[in-house]
């Protein structure tokens, strides 16, 4: 099949990478530009364990195709973490219990980053709908709630500050 | 004596058992810079897709591989007929049965491996999946295990026509793998028979799924020039797993390599050896290059691995004040088309002889029938110890329907039935030995906790109203920890397990173990059972494990294996060095090694404030100045076979709102309360409890693999199989008492199963309890809205008030 250049910017580095029309997103990142923080969990949508930052909006990048990022803003979880010192929502993760095996992290922070800045003051019930089209099989989610509840306060006081 | 600050303080420091310590493996998690095995990339590798039946049971007339072997970029198409020669077209199972690897001639279940394709990339191998032209003849399927049974019932496995053994004992049908059978049935039956009160209901476990967030997969490298083969696998038990690759593929055991990387979630499901791992290693051995294997969640669903299947009957004889005198179970095991359950090889059933529970049951007697049908092979224990989700969801049913019979309160009949804490070591009618428990303790403080007293005057307010509302009590007793080798084998392989700790110079250390973790967060907790024992602190131990050629023989993580043997092994490895560590310090100190007292971090001299030797100082000692005739170094392996399981336990009470008219149930309260012995890191454990609280709340309330009669699998995608978002899942809360168990170093007797294991039998008593006063005995799960909603409409409660 043809293949056809792209150029985006990835985690605030413009990239440039040759893609078949119907290659999805994930595997773009991770195949192509060895970007493997971003999971496959289904392929179908339903996981989010691919979830990415797109133009400021959450996507499945496993139901994006990579052409259609090009000249767009892409962020993944391993842009998270700036000059080395993790994301609120990184920290809050780690400081809560909010993971086990890892496998769904990368795609609930990115998620979590990007709920938070919809809304900043989350409740609980709010958290518990804004989260819930990412799967986690391993923590029960409550303490991914807590974990955001961490993160929401951290980003607040900076903000306050 | 009483502890001085200062020692307080230095025990702090080493962040040993008991505290919450931050997990290890977190950093890299969510930096994105885990290693799972869909991370691996090696240079020329190649990608395998697989070519799957879509009928549940055909006949193969023919594999036409032209068109996908002309697709440039594709290197291979691997069919039963291309494993022939090699012998590899068929597998031994760890049950003692045969399981084909590519399909021989026939499929026997929906999605069965019919070929691997091997291209350049998961494109072009997709595409090629879809060129290759394969002929069935459809047979007809059996699809339930009672229709398996008849006489005149499609025979599925046409390899064992006349033989009447599959590995497992005596068949009595074509369709029949075994019968299993524990405890004394005479004298059962005769209490039975003469028994004042007994109590029948059959119950199904449905057929459910694992389901990681990560699929399964590998990525097997043969180098030709040295002989070795690497293969990455998603693997809860690596070591035995080289042992079995070395015996089907004839590459001695010390040239071949498994390396269980970053692991997403295994719950069960990754403890098989499945064909797609088979065939992707023949064909890297046969291309000479890297093979990765990928499964996709719909195929993870409907062919690797499958959990319960169970459709039991359950009996209890009691007398008139609900003292139980029998248990009585008979189980028709649904094993699907090949006998491939991953369990410990001498046990068809499983552990499920612990279905006598947490109650004194003087007689009891179970058999269990296995049966083939055209369904997916692979039963695994999904999260729980093999089998006793089944045998704890029984007896806790059972007790319930006893009550309801009886008028008598569900914690009332528990407390008459309870062994009591003075019984212990408690041997149970079906032989176990019980190791430590205590019961009522456990299940007052939760109904202290919950108020049940209250809940059950709101609940008669609210039958008064119609409203419908269920209180759940399940008091659990599993069995984990597999296992004592003289009990326990996997192929032969005793179920033990190991530790090596190896104390470098300036005293940090590096341990691993024969085990694996898949999100049990290992790297934190062994690394703080080594701090406490040796005196080290836990940031200064790395743990490793998961590579065969580096980590010493065991096998590896399920049935809460991990804390009860490999914790053992752990600190029982500790030990060893400790104790040589005391006679460096001896000689160091130049004084007896009676003379010398353990203090968190060193050996002191009895009376002599200021003599001491830390570890460090010991371990420097160790590679340059050891008493005479000592070995040099600081380092050793631990072997450690269990003397008997371990008895965790808990006490679980679930509150459930349920809407009368379109049968939505709504946890409003689940309160758990678990004795796993000795706590390790108490954050840990409380994660592991949420989760499998999560995959209980899962089971009970949605998840189901659904067949239609042609075997067509209806729900093997994330669409149609229930996985609970942040929003359905309940608020948990735990709680705890500790029981060590008298057997184990450490007192630890494992968790992250019991929230499973209680969990389920808890919610499906609650939703049952909802409608116990309107005569109703036993609803099946999975408890859906709409299963809910039959219950209710055939009752007619649905109907709206006219006025
Ligand atoms: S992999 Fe994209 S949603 Fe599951
Ligand atoms: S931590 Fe394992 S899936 Fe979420």
């Amino acid at each position: 099949m043809t293949k056809q250049q792209i150029s985006f910017v990835l985690n605030g580095q413009p990239v440039e990478v040759l893609v078949e029309p119907r290659e999805l997103l994930i595997h773009t990142l991770r195949e192509q530009l060895h970007q493997t923080g971003s999971h496959i969990g289904c392929e179908t949508t339903h996981c989010g364990a691919c979830t990415v930052d797109l133009d400021g909006k959450s996507v499945k990048s496993c139901t994006v195709l990579a052409v259609q990022v090009s000249g767009r803003e892409v962020l993944t979880v391993e842009g998270l973490a700036v000059n080395g010192e993790l994301h609120p929502v990184q920290e809050g993760f780690m400081q809560e219990h909010g993971l086990q095996c890892g496998f769904c992290t990368p795609g609930m922070m990115m998620r979590a980053y990007r709920f938070l800045q919809e809304n900043p003051d989350p409740s609980e019930d709010e958290i518990r709908w804004g989260m819930s089209g990412n799967l986690c099989r391993c923590t029960g989610y409550q303490n991914i709630v807590k974990a955001i509840q961490y993160a929401a306060r951290k980003l607040q006081s900076a903000e306050g500050a | 004596m009483a502890t001085s600050a200062e020692t307080l303080e230095r025990e702090d420091r080493l962040g040993g058992i008991g505290c919450s310590r931050k997990r290890k493996e977190d950093p890299r998690f969510i930096q994105g810079k885990g290693n799972y095995v869909d991370d691996i990339k090696m240079p020329g590798m190649v990608y395998g897709d697989i070519v799957r039946s879509p009928y549940a049971h055909a006949r193969i007339k023919s594999i036409n591989k032209d068109r996908a072997l002309a697709l440039p970029g594709v290197h291979a198409v691997i069919t039963a007929e291309d494993l022939k020669p090699l012998n590899l077209h068929w597998m031994p199972t760890l049950a003692g049965d045969v399981q084909a690897v590519l399909a021989d001639e026939k499929v026997a279940f929906q999605n069965q491996e019919v070929a691997m394709v091997i291209a350049d990339d998961r494109y072009i191998a997709a595409d090629a999946v879809e060129l290759v032209e394969v002929e069935y003849e459809e047979l007809p399927p059996v699809v339930d295990p009672h229709a398996s049974m008849k006489p005149d019932a499609p025979v599925i496995r046409e390899d064992l026509v006349g033989k009447d053994e599959a590995g497992q004992g005596k068949r009595i049908h074509d369709n029949h793998i075994f019968t299993w059978e524990a405890g004394e049935k005479a004298a059962t039956d005769s209490i039975f028979d003469g028994a004042e009160i007994t109590v029948k209901e059959e119950m199904v476990n449905p057929r459910v799924h694992p389901c990681p967030l990560e699929t399964c997969g590998c990525v097997a490298s043969m180098d030709k020039i040295r002989g070795d083969l690497t293969v990455y696998m998603t693997s809860q038990a690596p070591h035995i797993v080289r042992t079995v690759v070395s015996m089907l593929s004839g590459v001695p055991e010390s040239k071949v390599r498994i390396i269980s990387p970053d692991i997403g979630g295994g719950f069960g499901n990754k403890v098989g050896v499945y064909p797609g791992y088979v065939v992707a290693i023949v064909a890297s051995i046969v291309l000479g290059r890297p093979v990765k294997w990928i499964e996709d969640r719909i195929e993870n669903l409907s062919t690797t691995a499958f959990a319960r299947d169970y459709h039991m009957t359950g009996e209890l004889a009691s007398d008139r004040e609900g003292h139980i005198k029998a248990l009585r179970v008979n189980v028709l095991a649904d094993h699907g088309a090949f006998n491939s359950h991953a369990q410990p090889t001498k046990w068809p059933a499983g552990l499920f002889s612990v279905c006598t529970g947490s109650y004194d049951i003087p007689n009891a007697y179970v058999r269990v029938d296995g049966v083939y049908t055209n369904k997916a092979p692979g039963g695994v224990a999904y999260r729980c110890s093999f089998r006793v989700t089944e045998a704890v969801y029984v007896i806790e049913r059972m007790i319930d329907v006893l009550a309801q019979k009886l008028d008598i309160d569900k914690a009332e009949i528990r407390r008459r039935n309870f062994i009591r804490p003075e019984q212990f070591p408690y041997h149970s009618a079906l032989g176990w030995e019980y190791d430590s428990g205590d019961y009522p303790t456990a299940l007052d403080k939760v109904l202290e906790a919950v108020d049940y007293e209250g809940l059950r005057r709101e609940q008669a307010e609210k039958r008064a109203r119609g409203e419908l509302m269920g209180i759940g009590l399940c008091t659990f007793t599993e069995i984990v920890g597999a296992g004592p080798s003289k009990a326990c084998d996997v192929l032969g392989v005793g179920m033990f397990d190991s530790c090596e700790i190896r104390v470098h110079p300036t005293g940090s250390a590096i341990a691993r173990m024969g085990t694996i973790t898949q999100g049990q967060g290992h790297q934190t907790t062994y690394a703080q059972i080594i701090a406490s024992e040796l005196g080290i602190p836990s940031e200064e131990v790395e743990i490793e494990e998961g590579d065969t050629s580096t980590a010493p023989y065991g096998l590896g993580t399920y049935g809460s294996r991990s804390t009860p043997v490999g914790g053992a092994a752990t600190a029982q490895a500790a030990r060893k060095l400790r104790d040589k560590a005391r006679r460096i310090a001896a000689h160091l100190l130049e004084v007896s090694e009676d003379d010398l007292d353990w203090d968190v971090d060193r050996f002191k001299v009895k009376g002599v404030p200021g003599q001491e030797k830390t570890m460090k100082e010991i371990a420097w000692a160790a590679y340059n100045d050891v008493p005479d005739g000592m070995e040099m170094g600081l380092e050793t392996v631990e072997y450690y076979d269990p003397p008997n399981f371990t008895f965790p336990f808990g006490a679980y009470l679930c509150v459930i709102d349920i809407d009368r008219y379109t049968g939505e149930g709504k946890i409003r309260r689940f309160y758990a309360l678990d004795d796993c012995g000795t706590r390790i890191n108490p954050m840990i454990i409380e994660g592991q409890i949420h989760g499998g609280l999560t995959e209980a709340f899962a089971v009970a309330m949605g998840q189901e693999l659904v067949f239609d009669e042609q075997g067509n699998l209806l729900s093997g995608s994330l669409l149609d199989y229930f996985l609970p978002t942040a929003w359905e899942t309940p608020k948990w809360e735990t709680d705890y008492t500790v029981t060590p168990s008298p057997h184990h170093p450490l007192g630890a007797k494992g968790v992250a199963e019991s929230p499973h294991v209680g969990g389920i039998p808890c919610i499906s008593n609650a939703v049952n309890d909802a409608f116990s006063h309107l005569g109703v005995t036993h609803i099946g799960m999975p408890h859906t809205a709409f299963n809910v909603w039959k219950t209710i409409h055939s009752l007619g409660l649905d109907k709206r008030d006219q006025t």
